[in-house]
């Protein structure tokens, strides 16, 4: 087809067309620049060579290989040895120290800090959050409010065996149903609810019945939240005097709370993490402000 | 115009050849100038000597500066980003210093194109300076251009051959101490010399010498003038800053007109008839290093260089007349002794006072900036998340992170206060807590310390409350101090 035009001189340039036309605009047969020609050759010779040396074709069960055997996951296992490597002269310090002792080295906190900032942010932000803010039903850890205590120590068994998980050494303790499971008639519910408002100081509803609800409270909650209402961390029984609620202090969630119980649930994370990583969460939870 | 018309007239035909074959671009005339005596050659090789000097010796230089800092007077240091020159030292948020040091170069380079011309074309530029190095070394092996045509009449081919080889690989030479001396101001000069030696450098010191021996050769060796003709802004530019009293090379037509050989401008005279001193020579065109004739006038591919002045006055002195037929003069001047009037040369004008006076401004400025900067630095960023906590006893605490910098080179003692919130307490992550006295946290020599800081409040804030407070770093023992603005978020 070409054949037949390649004569063809356009009349304007002088050039040779390639006959190629569109609606009468015909394409001129200029030569490419020389370079340019070069480096498509270049091109050429560089995607073969490629073929050769590296993964390139796929086969109906796999693909060719190429001659050097690059693959992408060992090349990836590289960059994590290599990163672990690096790691490694503070990591092994991290493994070797005891928490009180990371805290007053300043290069090993920092070291920890960062490193437990990132796991936290891969394991624990789903639940309390990226800043550790926490939300309803999953405790804030900036503040100094602790269910199971907030020395390094405590803070340390908590993320190592979890509250109410599988691990033998977790956190036990549960506040019962007393609604659902019949043990309080509804009116005792909610004059204990008043109480405890009473407690934290909040202000009363008009048909607070207090005296009652001290009676309630310190037959059926005293034994795990105090006789004052001040909590105990061997239960994760809560303070509730003070402004600081996981579910809300409200008169509705608290008869619910009482009522239908709670019980969150903290995983354990011994196991899934290395013991350094745990030391290193530890520390950065506790030093996000609230540790004791 | 004089000029204008004389360009014309020498310009080649422009006029595209009817022949369809005509090649898409005009095919390179190679340039092999002439070696000339002179007083420009000698600035030119004394700047040479100079210039390259600096360049391939300055790395080795050193200054002491402590034991916490490298001891290399001029160091790029890209692994701690930091850039030492002698007495100063540059932190990358500091970068604005070269902002100013591009905008000094710049007025220097408007300063010399409106005093003398292309000053910076015709002696400083490193591509002039090494194309004159490599056009030498290609002399000194090859021989001028007329031994050089001669070779190519009669010397033997292996001999040709042998010749080109040397002259490549002395410029091979060249171009790689080039590239060499180039990575040596991003490490410690002698130990990557050493590490060089033993094979032991980083990859990348190898790349950057292959990369910097490649275009030097490449630049220097084979593109040559083409680099200011066509790839260089700097001539298209020039061109807008200039007036009627900048110096260029210039011919004084006025004198060498009309041209011919001795025997025949001497037998004019005789007659009583115009003969011009220029005989026609052709010395200025062949001592051209980007083969121009400076005869046409003022030209784009003309560095400034002054190497056809050598030319013409060795010429000149030769047949005894006077020197200067080609000099640093101007065209405005040419034209007024053509009409019997007095030259005028005026150093002080509007344009060269100005740009002085900018100069001195700038440069003062950043001497001023430079002395008197802080040797200590503070940041503040206040947590985004949660912007406030709120703790068991209903006092109000917000967190904030905090980058303390020690610019001096030895290891300096800050205290850390906060004013703005009432009843405020101050507490380090980290540093033990000395009741009633602001914590002190240590910063090493030349080094930032980031600490996180937690200030927290007793008092009844307003709801939705942001106070404005300030953090305060004092040196404890020197007492410079610093503050930096931030808020106090309350619920």
């Amino acid at each position: 087809m070409a054949d037949t035009h390649r004569h063809e001189i356009d009349a304007h340039s002088g050039v040779s067309t390639t006959g190629h036309e569109w609606d009468g605009i015909r394409e001129l047969n200029n030569p490419l620049p020389r370079w340019w020609l070069w480096t498509f050759y270049a091109c050429i010779l560089w995607a073969v060579v490629y073929w050769l040396l590296f993964p390139a074709w796929p086969l109906v069960t796999g693909y060719t290989y190429g001659v050097l055997g690059w693959k992408s996951r060992d090349a990836i296992q590289t960059d994590l040895a290599q990163l672990r490597a690096q790691r490694a002269v503070f990591a092994d310090k991290l493994a070797a120290a005891n928490l009180p002792e990371i805290e007053q080295n300043p290069e090993l906190l920092a070291f920890a800090r960062a490193q437990g900032r990132a796991a936290f942010g891969d394991n624990c932000a789903p639940c309390h959050g990226s800043g550790a803010a926490g939300t309803k039903g999953y405790p804030n850890l900036n503040d100094d409010d602790w269910l199971w205590g907030g020395t390094l120590e405590q803070i340390h068994a908590t993320i190592q065996h979890g509250a109410r998980s599988a691990d033998p050494d977790a956190h036990v303790g549960d506040m019962p149903a007393f609604g659902r499971d019949g043990m309080l008639p509804r009116a005792d519910i909610v004059a204990a609810a008043d109480y405890v408002r009473h407690l934290a100081g909040l202000p009363p509803a008009a048909d607070a019945q207090i005296d009652k609800g001290q009676a309630v409270f310190a037959a059926n909650c005293a034994a795990c939240h105090g006789p004052e209402g001040k909590g105990n961390p061997e239960l994760g029984a809560p303070n509730l005097t003070d402004p600081i609620w996981l579910y809300g202090s409200d008169r509705a969630t608290l008869i619910q709370t009482i009522s239908n119980g709670r019980a969150g649930l903290m995983p354990a994370w011994k196991g899934r993490l290395d013991d350094g990583t745990l030391k290193a969460l530890t520390v950065y939870v506790h030093t996000l402000g609230g540790g004791q | 115009m004089a000029t204008v018309n004389l360009i014309r007239a020498a310009a080649p035909q422009a006029v595209p050849p009817a022949d369809d074959d005509a090649p898409l671009y005009e095919a390179r005339r190679k340039i092999y100038p002439i070696a000339v005596r002179g007083t420009f050659r000698r600035i030119k090789w004394t700047l040479l000597v100079v210039t390259l000097g600096i360049y391939y010796l300055l790395p080795f230089v050193r200054w002491h500066r402590g034991p916490d800092a490298p001891s290399q007077a001029v160091l790029v240091d890209f692994p701690n980003s930091r850039f030492y020159f002698f007495f100063i030292e540059i932190w990358p948020q500091e970068i604005y210093y070269l902002t100013g040091l591009l905008i000094l170069a710049a007025l220097v380079l408007f300063l010399m194109n409106a005093v003398a011309g292309r000053v910076w074309c015709g002696y400083l530029c490193p591509q002039t300076v090494w194309t004159d190095l490599f056009q030498t070394i290609e002399r000194l092996v090859e021989g001028d251009p007329r031994q050089r045509r001669e070779k190519l009449k009669n010397a033997s081919r292996t001999r040709r051959a042998f010749e080109a080889a040397a002259k490549h690989v002395l410029w091979l030479m060249v171009a790689w101490w080039t590239g060499g001396a180039w990575v040596l101001y991003f490490a410690d000069a002698p130990t990557l010399v050493m590490q060089l030696i033993k094979g032991e450098a980083p990859v990348v010191a190898y790349v950057w010498i292959g990369i910097l021996t490649a275009t030097t050769y490449v630049l220097a060796g084979h593109m040559r003038e083409q680099v200011c003709t066509y790839m260089c802004p700097w001539p298209r530019i020039q061109a807008a800053l200039t007036d009627e009293y900048a110096l260029n090379v210039t011919y004084r037509y006025d004198r060498g007109e009309p041209r011919g050989s001795f025997k025949k401008t001497e037998a004019l005279r005789r007659q009583g008839l115009p003969g011009g001193d220029c005989v026609d020579c052709r010395q200025c065109v062949a001592a051209c290093p980007t083969g121009v004739d400076i005869r046409q006038g003022l030209q784009l591919s003309c560095v400034q260089c002054g190497l056809c002045i050598d030319a013409c006055d060795t010429v000149m002195k030769k047949i005894g007349r006077p020197a200067g037929l080609i000099a640093y003069d101007t065209e405005m001047n040419v034209q007024r002794r053509q009409h019997g009037e007095a030259p005028v040369y005026r150093l002080l004008r509007a344009r060269t006072v100005l740009y002085a006076a900018l100069i001195v401004l700038i440069g003062g400025l950043m001497a001023v900036v430079l002395a008197t900067r802080g040797s200590e630095g503070l940041s503040v960023i206040h947590d985004r998340n949660p912007l406030f906590v709120q703790l068991s006893d209903g006092s109000i605490r917000n967190g904030y992170t905090l980058r303390l910098v020690n610019k001096l080179l030895v290891p300096r003692r800050f205290a850390l206060s906060v004013e703005g919130v009432p009843e405020a307490r101050l507490e380090v992550i980290g540093e033990a807590a000395s009741p009633g006295a602001d914590p002190v946290v240590s910063v090493g020599p030349d080094q930032t310390y980031e600490i996180r800081v937690l200030v927290s409040t007793a008092a009844r804030l307003p709801a939705g409350a942001s106070l404005p407070v300030a953090f305060r770093l004092t040196d404890v023992s020197g007492g410079e101090t610093i503050s930096v603005a931030d808020h106090f978020k309350g619920p």
